[in-house]
Parts: structure tokens; sequence; C-alpha cells
């Protein structure tokens, strides 16, 4: 068959094709899929394979090409995000169980993420007191002084401040300590480095801070003010760390697969472990910004701090298991 | 051109080619976002600032938002593509073709960060050097690829002329040469289509001197072939 008679029996075909695809793709796209479009959509892949294989010339090939093309992404859109459902109940329901459940399911990295970031912090909490001067190494003298002062009795913190300075702090906060989570996750693509640096990095600054205040005798403002948020905070660096190595993971070791198909399916599972440790953030932000700097007793803050903390590690030791298991 | 094309194979057995966009456009349209983004930012400022400390602190939030989901919410909700991407005639999709998704989206431009270290997207490049897709980091973790929206525009169509019977029977490659060529034609000077077909002078059989002559025989065998009779 020539080109032209091939042209000429088919293009009703192909334009009809091509109207159903763009009713589709429009902006008030009819999510009604048209009975007739897989069959139209089969045929007009024969087409496209007859045009190859009959060499009917490029410009047909790039136009049955594209059109092959619009049709396979409306067809095929949407086949990978499988097995997870979207919307309000989707998200209710990753953080009733299936993010605690996946937290266990790479309890190990968590345990060495845990370990690279709480180790720098416990070793420069007990030892800046002996050697304050180590603080300056670690971080500027400005630095130091600044946090010094916010916690010294009658500073900043004690003197409480304008409510509006709050949602001041809730930004920077969400801005600052996710954006620390993400660089954390991102970095661990470097076959886990950056992560690496990141927590420990975090983990000696946060350790310095907390030293230096105990050295300063600043602890009883201090440790009131940082033991609620801290709850969620710190977890939740530390399980960006993990999302993070579970990355690098898949470069170092990929398994029984290829590096790049293990690193798509590392991808996959650890971005969730990022969006639960985005949204305890978000949560220790809020309780940063308006319930620490809150003037109550210190008894108080202890006691809920407390209660925050065994809350979030019952929640990722217990929650979503099965009754009996 | 041909070492950007890419074959998915579709499960219907037949294969669709994907143009991969390499690292020049992209650059153009993280430029044109990076602008965009600007922008916005000085428009939210203005009003933000007369709120003080309140102002600056949702400030704060919408910056965080726009910094690390611009991209996101753009590829997955407006076809594949930031208006920079847009622009440029650049779409992400998935590796086998489809619309790129939520997550992968996620994945692709959070990894961005690793890709812009140690500074100005050094990693990000060094993976697309590499990768014979373009694809920097954040698009192998997250199985995506940045391809060119538009195909090239090919396709001038062979000029009618009374249709021409060749001589002998021509192979299926044969008789592609002879319809591209009419297809081409008017991409030479005339001298050129002449010299042309005067290589296949025992073809068309017209005097080498006349390559007028052969150049019109050529075009009608091309239109006998594509079934003009």
């Amino acid at each position: 068959m020539s080109r032209e008679v091939f042209e000429r029996q088919h293009e009703a075909q192909w334009t009809a094709l091509d109207l159903s695809l763009a009713r589709l793709e429009g902006r008030q796209a009819a999510r009604s899929v048209p009975a007739d479009l897989p069959e139209l959509y089969r045929q007009v892949c024969h087409h496209l394979a007859l045009v190859r294989h009959r060499r009917y010339g490029a410009d047909l090939e790039l136009r049955l090409n594209r059109l092959v093309l619009r049709g396979h992404q409306q067809i095929y859109q949407g086949q990978i995000q499988q097995g997870q459902s979207g919307g309000f109940a989707g998200i209710a329901d990753f953080a009733r169980r299936g993010f605690p459940r996946l937290v266990r399911s790479e309890k190990r990295l968590v345990g060495l993420s845990a370990l690279l970031f709480a180790g720098p912090l416990l070793l420069m909490t007990v030892f800046v007191p002996h050697h304050p001067e180590v603080a300056f190494s670690v971080l500027p003298p400005s630095t130091v002084e600044q946090m010094g002062q916010q916690f010294s009795p009658g500073g900043s913190l004690e003197a409480g401040r304008p409510v509006d300075s709050d949602v001041l702090m809730f930004g920077y906060y969400i801005n600052n300590n996710i954006g620390i989570a993400f660089r954390t996750f991102a970095t661990g693509i470097l076959g886990g480095v950056g992560s690496i640096f990141f927590l420990v990095y975090n983990g000696l600054v946060i350790g310095t801070v907390t030293g230096y205040i105990r050295e300063m005798g600043f602890a009883p403002q201090f440790f009131p003010f940082a033991i609620g948020h801290g709850a969620f905070e710190l977890t939740a660096i530390v399980l960006s760390g993990a999302a993070g190595l579970r990355l690098g993971l898949a470069l170092l070791s990929p398994g029984p697969v290829s590096r790049g198909r293990a690193l798509q399916q590392a991808g996959r599972i650890s971005i969730r472990i990022l969006y639960g440790a985005a949204g305890m953030l978000v949560v220790a932000a809020f309780l940063e910004a308006f319930w620490s700097p809150l003037p109550q007793p210190a008894a108080a803050k202890y006691g809920i701090g407390a209660v925050l903390w065994v809350s979030v590690l019952f929640y990722l030791t217990l929650g979503g298991r099965q009754r009996g298991s | 051109m041909l070492d950007t094309y890419r074959p998915v194979e579709t499960p219907e057995g037949v294969e669709i080619g994907l143009r991969v966009a390499g690292p020049v456009p992209r650059l153009y349209a993280a430029l044109l976002d990076l602008g965009l983004r600007m922008v916005l930012y000085v428009l939210l400022l203005i009003p933000a600032g007369r709120f003080g400390h309140t102002g600056v602190g949702l400030f704060l939030v919408a910056l965080f938002l726009v910094e690390w989901f611009y991209n996101v919410v753009f590829e997955v909700k407006r076809g594949g593509a930031t208006p920079g991407k847009r622009q440029m005639g650049l779409v992400v999709l998935h590796r086998d073709g489809t619309p790129v998704g939520w997550t992968a989206s996620v994945i692709r431009n959070l990894v961005r960060f690793a890709d812009f270290l140690p500074y100005a997207y050094g990693f990000g490049l060094a993976a697309m050097l590499v990768d014979r897709d373009f694809r920097r980091l954040g698009d192998l973790a997250a199985g995506t690829v940045v391809v060119h929206r538009e195909p090239v525009a090919l396709g001038a169509r062979v000029p009618a002329a009374p249709p021409l019977r060749p001589p002998a029977p021509l192979s299926l490659d044969e008789q592609r040469a002879v319809i591209e060529f009419a297809e081409r034609l008017g991409t030479w000077p005339a001298a050129r289509s002449a010299e042309l077909a005067a290589l296949l002078g025992p073809l068309h059989s017209a005097a080498r001197e006349d390559g007028g002559e052969g150049v019109q025989r050529l075009v009608g065998m091309a239109n006998w072939l594509l079934g003009r009779r």
C-alpha cells in the first residue's frame, strides 16, 4: 500500500484520537475516558509500527509518534504511584499506621542515624563544660554569645517577647528546621556522605550550645524551654538522616538490582519517611514558637516534655502494630 | 539529534521516541524560574512588610514553601513544566514516558539540593554529562527524564507532479531515498539538487547536463511511489 492511500484510509481515526486526547488534556478535563479510546489508541499504535516498517516518511512517523505518546500518557498515567491512597484519608492512615511501620522497617538505619546525631550531641553536652574554649572552635563567638544571652536570667526569653514575634519565630523554625531535614535527606544521595555530615554537624552544634549553656549556669532556663519541642525536632532530624542514608545505601549496596533501579526504589521509600519527618517538624515548630517560650513553672514544662517524649517514642515503636503481634 | 533519541516501548509493543534535553536549555529554564521567584518574593514582601513580625513570619513560611515546592506544583499540576521549562519547550516525564506524579516530582526537586552542590549545580552537571539521558542526581533517584516537548519540525510535502512509474522495481530503501529527495527539494539550491539527481542517472536516464529534467523525473517517481496515480 502506498503512503497516501494509507493516509487517506486512516486519517479519520487519527483525527478522532487527536480530538479525544485534546479533550482529556484540556483544562476542564473530562475525567471519563471515551469508551473507544483504548481501541483507537491500539490501532494507532499499530499504524505507527506499520509506518516505521514501511518507511512512509519521517513526518508521518513523527506525527503518529506524538499521537501515541499522548495516548500512552493518558492511558497509563498514575501507574507508578499505585498502592498509595491519596487525599485526606490516605494522609490520616499514613500518620496513624503507615509512618511508624515504615520507620520500624528501617530500624537499623534509624539506629545508625540516631547514633551519628546523638553521639556528638551528648559528647559535646558533657565535654564543653569542662573545656568551654572548645565552644568557640565549633561556633562563631557571636552565635555563642547570643545563645548565652537568650537563656541568661532576665534574658530575652525570660523577659517574654511580644506575641507577634511568635509568628516570626514560627516562620523561622519552619524555614530553618525543615530545610535542615530536606538537606540532610537530599545529600544522602552522595553515597550517604552528605547525610552523615549533616547529622554529625548538627549534633555537634546543638551539643556545643547545650554544653555552653550548662557551663554558664543557664540550664534552669534552657532545658524547660527545649524539652517539649525537642521530642519532635530531634527525632525528626534523626529520621530525615535515616531517609538520606537509605538513598546512599542504594548506591553502595544495591542488592540484586541495578544501581539505578535500587536508587529509585530507595527514593520511593525514603521520601515517605521524609514526609513523616516533615510533619513532625511542623508540630515541633508550633511547639517551639507558641508553647516553649511560655513562662510556665519548670515542673510543668518538664512534665509535659516527658509526656511528649514518651508519646513520640511509643508512637514510633508501637503505632500501627496489629493486635497480638 | 540521533544520540538524544530515546525509544520507550509501550505495553502495546510499539516504540515511541522521546528526545531528552541537555544541560543548556535546562539551565536557561532554571534561570527563568529563578527570576520569576525573585519577582514573586518582592511582590510578597511589599504587603508582608506592613504587618511587622507577623508579616515577616508568614513571609518566611511562604519562602520555605515556594523555594522547595515551586517546581513540584508546576510539574504535577501544569503538565510537567514550570513556566521556565514551558518557555524552553521542556517537559518532565517518568522514564517510561508517562506524566510525572507527586512522588517522583518531590524526590527530584528535593534532591536538587545535592545537585546544586558544591557550587552552581556542580554535581548535577557532572551526573548529566555521564548519564546518556542527561539525568541529574534528582532525576536518577526519581526515575524521571526531561525531554523536549515538540519534535523537530520536519516533513515538507512532496511537490505535486505528474506521476512517473520507475523503470525498475525499487527496494524499500530506494523508495525512501527517492521520496526523501523530493521532500527536501526546497532546502537546497537548484544546482545542488541537479547534482544529486545526476547521481541517479541510470534511474531517470536524463542527460547529465540537463539536471533540471532529472530532478523533475525523480519528483514524478516520488509522486508515483506515494500513490498519486
